[in-house]
């Protein structure tokens, strides 16, 4: 049964799903998309409504939206088990997954995107956000508790922009929310996230380049 | 026996599909109706995040945003399932509930409380969401097949609350038979399925919700179509209801 992955190198996205399938030890074939270049017909065709990274392929099935993604992993291939065992815990994991999507990468995009106090105020809203998943995280080694799982996948991908944010707005993660900065460093030594994350330079980088191609400098 | 609470308010979509689903499943539960302009102590301490309604209290433990909810509840208690079993299935209800909630509702709901050019905005906006839900709908009776599944749910706004509020707000040609037949005929089947109709708000009762609570948006609204006031009026922004209060 064939698994491809329609991917860009810097979609915290796309790490999500790198690290999902790394975890079940599914292997898969990656085809990286020039999206400024030009989407491939594939990735037109199995995201006709938003044309976005990542889309998972099995068996030319296509599964869209990060998310959406790492449930059907979890589901498809059940070992080892990546969501939390209780119906309750799933529904914290969920919810906090919802936050995530709506919270991280958006307001993390208005620090870079920004001019002027709209940057402050992006920074203060992102800095907001990370102490609420620092309380969510609370005592335990993972969100997952014991063990690396779901929550944990969800939030560590967003973490390769976390120097761009830095960088623009003027802060620290490590200073600001110690607990998540150490969960972070215990989450690279894995295998599966040091091999799927891109280099965090690079995104700085790149995100140069898109601030010049947007005009803000 | 368990302790099943739901902390809603009647009038929003969003609570209903929480109690019509609970209802499916044959589970008792007590409601709690909140009072949105003054937040109990029982909210604020059970959707400390969100701060919204509806909250499910599972023997006191919360489960809050309608949707995780309805994930939940489907997978606790027996009966009518509500997700699909096959992961590809489920895959795609959970990519539709999120395409209705993030495209579709929102200019949706904004457009009945704007007028002129933010308004015609919003109605493009809106119909080109609906196109795929016309498209996703045809030759299915609802979106969970012959059972109301978790989409129906997420749809349940733009089969019933939204046509009362337009009808409400004078707002034309957004949703018409003509152009979106299939969705037409699928709010009529979800509105009329046995389940929903016994649970729905009554229409009298929300119109006056709607009249109470967007009392000074309305004025606005009307004056503004006054084109010497036109203007004088600022941004729609500038009247923050856009935001419903329940999710």
């Amino acid at each position: 049964m064939a698994v491809k992955v329609l991917d860009f190198w810097a979609s915290p996205y796309g790490v999500r799903v790198r690290v999902a399938l790394a975890e079940k030890g599914v292997s898969y074939e990656s085809q990286e998309e020039d999206l400024f270049g030009g989407k491939s017909d594939l990735l037109l065709q199995s995201n006709p409504i938003y044309g976005k990274v990542p889309v998972l392929l099995h068996d030319d099935k296509p599964v869209l939206e990060s998310s959406n993604i790492v449930y059907y992993i979890d589901e498809t291939w059940p070992s080892p088990h990546l969501m939390p065992a209780s119906s309750y815990g799933r529904s914290r994991a969920r919810f906090w997954t919802d936050f995530i999507d709506k919270k991280v990468y958006d307001v993390g995009r208005n620090i870079w995107m920004g001019k002027g106090a709209e940057v402050e105020a992006a920074k203060d809203e992102f800095i907001d956000v990370l102490k609420k998943l620092e309380g969510a995280l609370g005592d335990r080694e993972y969100y997952g508790g014991d063990q690396f799982g779901f929550l944990d996948i969800i939030f560590v991908s967003l973490s390769c922009w976390f120097p761009t944010y830095e960088k623009y707005g003027g802060f620290k993660v490590e200073e600001e929310t110690p607990k998540i900065a150490a969960w972070l460093k215990k989450c690279y030594k894995r295998e599966t996230v040091a091999k799927s994350m891109p280099d965090c330079q690079k995104v700085i980088e790149f995100v140069g380049m898109m601030r010049k191609m947007h005009g803000i400098e | 026996m368990a302790e099943v609470k739901v902390i809603g308010s009647w009038s929003s979509p969003y609570t209903r599909k929480v109690e019509m689903a609970l209802k499916m499943k044959g589970v008792e539960y007590d409601y709690i109706e909140e009072d949105l302009k003054n937040k109990s102590p029982l909210l604020l301490q059970h959707n400390p995040i969100h701060k919204k309604v509806p909250v499910l209290l599972h023997n006191g433990k919360p489960i809050v945003e309608s949707m995780v909810i309805l994930e939940y509840i489907d997978e606790v208690w027996e009966g009518p399932a509500i997700l699909p079993k096959d992961p590809y299935d489920r895959a795609m209800a959970r990519f539709w509930v999120k395409f209705i909630d993030d495209k579709c509702i929102p200019p949706m709901w904004k457009a009945c409380w704007s007028v002129g050019e933010e308004q015609e905005k919003l109605k493009e906006e809106a119909k080109q969401g609906l196109k795929f839900l016309e498209n996703e709908i045809k030759g299915k009776k609802l979106f969970g097949g012959d059972n109301i599944g978790i989409v129906d749910h997420a749809a349940n706004f733009i089969a019933y609350w939204f046509p009362i509020t337009a009808d409400f707000v004078g707002l034309q040609r957004l949703m018409t038979e003509e152009e979106f037949p299939n969705l037409y005929r699928w709010a009529d089947d979800y509105c009329s399925h046995t389940f929903v109709k016994e649970n729905l708000p009554d229409k009298d009762g929300y119109i006056a919700i709607l009249k109470s609570r967007y009392r000074s948006i309305i004025i606005w609204h009307y004056l503004s179509l006054i084109n010497y006031v036109t203007f004088l009026v600022r941004s729609p922004h500038a009247f923050p209801i856009y935001e419903y209060e329940f999710k």
